[in-house]
C-alpha cells in the first residue's frame, strides 16, 4: 500500500533537510565560483602557480566525490594526528563545504578557461593597440563576453552540484538524501520518502534552471 | 619619426621579414603593397609591438620599442592601428568601444570621453550610430566605428592593416573616402593595402614587398608608370 500520512509527522524534518541541501549547495557554488575564478585566470599562466593548478584541478576532476569526501573526512584527520600529533576533527558538514568549494572551483575553473579561449584574439590585440593595460583589458573585456559565453554550462555545474550535495550523506551530513533514509529507518517506507525527496530536488533544479536562463536573457547583448 | 633598422622576424623556420631598412617621416602617407605572404601585415605590426621581432630595431621618437618592452602602452597611445577584422568590443556598443580606452587609459572623465566620441562618430560619417552594437552595424560601418575608435586616442600615426579586405566594393568607397580625408590631417598614415587605386591616389611613397623583402621605395607616380624592379612589374601585371 501506498500511505502518504505516514510521512506527515517528517515534513518538518524533511524542510530542515532542504535547508541544508541548500545551504550546501550555496557555500559550493559561491565559494566554487570565487576560487573558481582564481583558478581559471592561474591555470592559464606557465609559471609554478599555473601548474599547482592545473595539479589541483586534475586530481578534483580525476577522482569521484565519494572519495573526496570520504578522504578529507576520516582520512586527513589521521594523517595530522600521526604527523603533527595534533587533533583535528571536522564536523561533517565543514568536510563536505571545503570539499564542494575546492570540486566545484575545479570544474567552474576549466569552463571559464573555455570561455576565456573562446573571445577571438582580435579584442585583445585592439586592446593591446589602444594602450589599455592586461588587467583592464581581462576584466572589462575578456572575462565579461567569457561568461556571457559560458553560462549554460555555469548553471548546469550549479545544477550537478545541487544534486551532488546528496553524496555527502556518507560522511553523516543530514542533508536531504540522509533524512529519507531515517525516515525509512523508522517507518520501514521506502516509496513514499524517497519520492518526496526526489520531487523536492526536482523543484530545487527547476528553480535554478530558469533563474540562470533569466540571467542569461538580461546578459544578452546580440 | 620611425625608424627600422635591419630587422628579421622568424616564425618557427620561415624568415618572414628579412633585413627590413626603412623610415617613415612625419606627417606622411605610406602604402604597403605586395601579394599574401610577403610579410606587410607582419611588418606593420612590428610596428606597433604586437608582433615581436627576431632582430633589428625600431625607434620610434627615439625609443627603441624591440628591447623596451615595458614603454609599450604609453608608446601606443601614440600609435592608432585599424584591423582588417575590425575587432570592436562586441559586448559594447559603438560609444563605449570608443570611450572605453579614454577613459581606462587617458583617464578622462566619462562625460569628456563621450562628447569626444560623438565628435569622432561624426567625423567618419556614424553619429546616427552610436548606442548601436557591433553586431547591429554594417561591415563599412564597424570599420568606421573602429577608426573613430583609433582616432579618439589622437596618435601621431595611424596604422591600417588591410583595413577594407573584408569588405564589399560598396562599403570600401566609404571606408577609402574616411581614410582619404585623414591624409591632410598631420598623422603619419601607413596602410596595408590591395587597394591599388587608393595607394595611387592618396600615398606619398609605396613600399613594394616581396618575399619578407622591401623592393621598391617609390612615389606613386614613379611606382606604377616607371615601375624599377623585375618582381614590382610582375606584381603590378597580375593585379592590373
Amino acid at each position: 500500500m501506498i500511505d502518504f500520512t505516514k510521512i506527515y509527522e517528517y515534513i518538518p524534518f524533511i524542510i530542515q533537510g532542504v535547508l541544508i541541501t541548500i545551504q550546501l549547495a550555496l557555500v559550493g557554488a559561491v565559494g566554487g565560483s570565487i576560487l573558481g575564478f582564481i583558478f581559471g585566470l592561474t591555470s592559464r599562466k606557465k609559471n609554478i602557480f599555473g601548474y599547482i593548478v592545473r595539479g589541483i584541478i586534475d586530481f578534483f576532476r580525476g577522482t569521484p566525490l565519494v572519495f573526496q569526501l570520504a578522504f578529507f573526512h576520516y582520512g586527513i584527520p589521521q594523517m595530522v594526528k600521526a604527523f603533527l600529533g595534533v587533533s583535528f576533527v571536522p564536523t561533517a558538514m565543514f568536510s563536505a563545504s571545503v570539499i564542494f568549494i575546492i570540486n566545484s572551483s575545479a570544474y567552474l575553473a576549466e569552463i571559464l578557461r573555455a570561455g576565456i579561449e573562446s573571445i577571438d584574439k582580435g579584442q585583445i590585440e585592439a586592446a593591446k593597440a589602444l594602450g589599455v593595460k592586461s588587467s583592464d583589458y581581462m576584466l572589462h573585456i575578456i572575462i565579461p563576453q567569457a561568461v556571457r559565453n559560458v553560462l549554460p554550462a555555469i548553471v548546469n555545474e550549479f545544477i550537478t552540484l545541487t544534486k551532488e550535495t546528496s553524496i555527502a550523506s556518507i560522511i553523516g551530513v543530514s542533508e536531504l538524501m540522509r533524512r529519507a533514509t531515517i525516515i525509512t529507518g523508522t517507518t520501514f517506507r521506502y516509496f513514499e520518502p524517497l519520492l518526496i525527496v526526489g520531487i523536492t530536488y526536482y523543484i530545487m533544479n527547476k528553480i535554478l534552471s530558469n533563474v540562470g536562463k533569466a540571467v542569461e536573457k538580461r546578459l544578452k547583448y546580440d | 619619426m620611425i625608424k627600422v633598422e635591419n630587422l628579421f622576424k622568424q616564425f618557427d623556420q620561415t624568415e618572414v621579414l628579412k633585413n627590413i631598412n626603412i623610415e617613415f617621416e612625419d606627417g606622411k602617407t605610406y602604402a604597403i603593397i605586395g601579394s599574401s605572404g610577403s610579410g606587410k601585415s607582419t611588418l606593420l605590426r612590428c610596428l606597433n609591438g604586437l608582433e615581436k621581432p627576431t632582430s633589428g630595431k625600431i625607434v620610434i621618437d627615439g625609443v627603441d620599442i624591440v628591447h623596451n618592452e615595458k614603454t609599450l602602452p604609453v608608446l601606443r597611445q601614440k600609435i592608432g592601428m585599424v584591423f582588417q577584422s575590425f575587432n570592436l568590443f562586441a559586448h559594447m556598443n559603438a560609444t563605449d568601444n570608443i570611450t572605453f580606452a579614454l577613459m581606462k587609459v587617458k583617464k578622462m572623465s566619462e562625460a569628456d570621453a563621450k562628447q569626444l566620441a560623438l565628435e569622432k562618430l561624426t567625423e567618419v560619417g556614424c553619429d546616427h550610430r552610436t548606442t548601436h552594437y557591433p553586431h547591429q552595424l554594417s561591415g563599412g560601418e564597424k570599420q568606421r566605428v573602429a577608426i573613430a575608435r583609433a582616432l579618439a586616442m589622437k596618435p601621431t600615426v595611424i596604422l591600417f592593416d588591410e583595413p577594407t579586405s573584408a569588405l564589399d566594393p560598396e562599403m570600401t568607397v566609404e571606408v577609402l573616402k574616411v581614410m582619404k580625408n585623414l591624409t591632410n590631417s598631420g598623422m603619419t598614415i601607413i596602410v596595408v593595402t590591395h587597394e591599388m587605386n587608393f595607394a595611387k591616389e592618396v600615398s606619398d611613397l609605396i613600399i613594394y614587398m616581396d618575399n619578407g623583402e622591401i623592393v621598391e621605395i617609390n612615389p606613386p607616380k614613379i611606382f606604377f608608370e616607371q615601375t624599377q624592379s623585375e618582381r614590382a612589374k610582375k606584381f603590378l601585371n597580375n593585379m592590373l
